[in-house]
């Protein structure tokens, strides 16, 4: 790559050099304030409202229909709904991750990539707490899952996993929220300073709060962005464990066990940095973002999803060592019937995409092959998928009775529904790029050599 | 007490260095109700101006205990007290499954905490600031660094703080109107 490579480590810089604080600030705000909206962005938006218009047409028929459009029935009553949720609910993770712990953990690349991380973050999760709603069969009383005062004299089970779920992922939904809306407050503030037009002008000083800069408010701004990304940290490990319980916690063979948290974790991380890559690569090139955006950030999100892809592939051998080693033939039906059963073309390809494709990121070529990467990150993608599928499906198809025994099959409305989430992402996506500065500029300028205080200072 | 009438004098420096060098003379010299502005945190200049502690993590220590202990009581007095089942005559106080929720509501408590109450002791939203009258002040958010001392501060005169905010070296020294 044309990027220079730092001297003392022979690794990309964090930040290229020769920008100063005016630069930096220009460069990130142009982008919003006074960049004509190109072409490519009209036509990917495009496509992204007339798929969320897919989405609005497939929910407006199973709202009155019911879930019947779906391939569901028993013995496979989650189907599409759940393996979506999860998988959904899983990309949104990478975001917490890189703007949280690896704020805690003090890695300063991760301050060019936090702010889309976060935004994907948001759009993901709500991709996901669709699904599981419009299951509910009778998606409008919602609000039958939390615990509020009714005429009914019911409350809520908390013993059930799937109350745990709605706190939980309602609770990721608020922080990351607060999180992402805390971070942009600087940035509002100086969008306000530069927006030319009063309609923008108005509109960011509104949502910035009158935000000045003043040592006394950074003070308090960095106490609480710091205990925030300390709250969040154990909340994106706590979200996806109890996604997990709600498999663990039933008897269903290949769902009861005690590795799922952790491996349902590490899965989400891993389908979780695929997609920041998926959605990093294009934004660099189009935006000329390369000397923000580094081939060490990219080097450095290839290597977490080699890490967790490992941890995953540590999950599957357990699963298989354990349905030996437990001797119970409910266990060693699933794992056989997985291998070799009618969804087995499906676990292949699992085996493929998720384990065997993404060893290519142990060589160096690859992981700065810009291509490559971004293919990866799509298989990846696929792969995190087809794990969802592979749990959820074949361990309910065939389950401890041979009389009750069934097929899952999607039906089109199965396929609407998620291909018009892609699609209600991606336009979430683009019109936060346009509106919003999809890089923290303020962090961005604490890179800066210049933003070091000299040390006789001190 | 008379409001005075102008807000202050606020002198731009061109670097965080030259600002934590000012800020430090001007706390020297006893001026205490002053403000630095600065596109991004420095944190020895908050020290600098006399800003030692922030209160915001015992703002959020107290949100997140009120999140945990309602969190574990709403499920007490649900599942034990309004609404119990028993099944199977396993406890109706069944602790271990509570954990997840009170969890859960403990991070909500600490993070609404931080954000809301990071805002109330910063008391924003405040639409209106006086320094927001300097026209230069719109480079605080982009490369400059402002120091600002305030005409209610005790030490304020007119002439001579501006003599002493010259006598640091600033790029400019302008006078906030209210």
């Amino acid at each position: 790559m044309s990027n220079p490579q730092d001297t003392r480590t022979g690794k990309a810089p964090v930040l290229a050099p020769g920008h100063t604080f005016a630069t930096v600030t220009d460069k990130i705000s142009a982008i919003v304030l006074s960049r004509r909206t190109t072409l490519g962005w009209v036509v990917g938006f495009g496509v992204g409202l007339l798929l969320t218009m897919l989405l609005l047409a497939a929910v407006s028929y199973l709202l009155v229909k019911g879930v019947g459009i779906w391939g569901i029935d028993i013995p496979v009553a989650w189907g599409f709904a759940i393996v979506n949720f999860v998988w959904w609910i899983g990309i949104g993770h990478a975001g917490t991750l890189i703007s949280a712990i690896l704020l805690l953990l003090n890695q300063p690349w991760r301050n060019s990539i936090n702010r889309f991380a976060e935004a994907m973050t948001l759009f993901a999760v709500m991709c996901a707490g669709m699904f599981p709603l419009l299951h509910l069969g009778r998606p409008w009383l919602f609000y039958w899952l939390f615990p509020y005062p009714n005429t009914m004299q019911v409350w809520p089970q908390f013993r059930s996993p799937l109350v745990w779920d709605v706190f939980a992922v309602s609770t990721y939904f608020t922080v990351s929220f607060l999180f992402w809306f805390v971070g942009l407050i600087p940035d509002l503030g100086t969008l306000r300073d530069r927006a030319h037009s009063r309609l923008a002008r108005g509109a960011y000083g509104f949502l910035a709060m009158g935000w000045r800069g003043s040592a006394r408010h950074w003070k308090n701004y960095e106490s609480a962005y710091l205990l925030l990304a300390g709250l969040a940290t154990p909340l994106v490990v706590s979200v996806h464990t109890v996604v997990s319980f709600d498999f663990a916690i039933s008897i269903v063979p290949g769902w009861h066990t005690t590795i799922f948290p952790p491996y349902f974790v590490a899965g989400a991380i891993y389908s979780g940095f695929a997609m920041v890559l998926v959605i990093a690569i294009p934004i660099r090139k189009f935006y000329s973002l390369g000397d923000m955006i580094t081939m060490r950030h990219l080097e450095n999100c290839a290597k977490i999803m080699l890490v967790t892809g490992l941890i995953v592939a540590y999950g599957y051998l357990m699963e298989h060592f354990m349905a030996w080693y437990r001797s119970d033939e409910f266990d060693a039906f699933m794992v056989h019937n997985r291998m070799h059963g009618p969804y087995a073309p499906l676990y292949w390809a699992l085996i493929v995409t998720n384990i065997l494709v993404p060893q290519a990121l142990w060589s160096r070529r690859v992981r700065q092959n810009v291509g490559a990467l971004f293919g990866v990150s799509i298989i990846v993608l696929i792969g995190m998928w087809l794990e969802r599928f592979i749990i959820v499906v074949t361990s309910l198809h065939r389950d401890f009775l041979t009389s009750s025994w069934g097929m899952y099959y999607p039906t089109k409305w199965d396929w609407f529904t998620f291909v018009g989430t892609i699609g209600f992402f991606a336009m979430a996506m683009y019109l936060f790029i346009r509106f919003l500065p999809m890089i923290s500029i303020f962090e961005m300028r604490t890179l800066l050599p210049e933003a070091e205080v000299e040390a006789e200072a001190k | 007490m008379k409001r005075p009438p102008i807000f202050g004098l606020m002198a731009e420096f061109e670097s965080p260095t030259e600002l934590l060098l000012a800020s430090r003379k001007a706390y020297a010299e006893g001026y205490r109700r002053l403000d630095a502005y600065s596109p991004f945190p420095i944190e020895e200049v908050g020290e600098a101006i006399g800003h030692h502690h922030s209160r915001v993590p015992l703002v959020v220590l107290v949100g997140g205990l009120l999140g945990g202990i309602g969190g574990y009581l709403m499920q007490y007095w649900i599942s034990a007290l309004n609404y119990p089942i028993n099944v199977g005559g396993r406890p109706l106080n069944s602790w271990p499954a509570f954990i997840v929720v009170t969890f859960e509501m403990t991070i909500l408590g600490g993070a609404l905490f931080a954000v809301f109450g990071m805002l109330a002791l910063n008391r924003l939203p405040m639409p209106y600031h006086p320094v927001f009258n300097v026209e230069r002040f719109a480079f605080a958010s982009k490369d400059r660094f402002f120091l600002c001392i305030q005409a209610n501060d005790p030490r304020f005169d007119r002439a001579q703080t501006e003599k002493f905010l010259q006598s640091l070296n600033p790029k400019q020294v302008s006078e906030v109107p209210h």
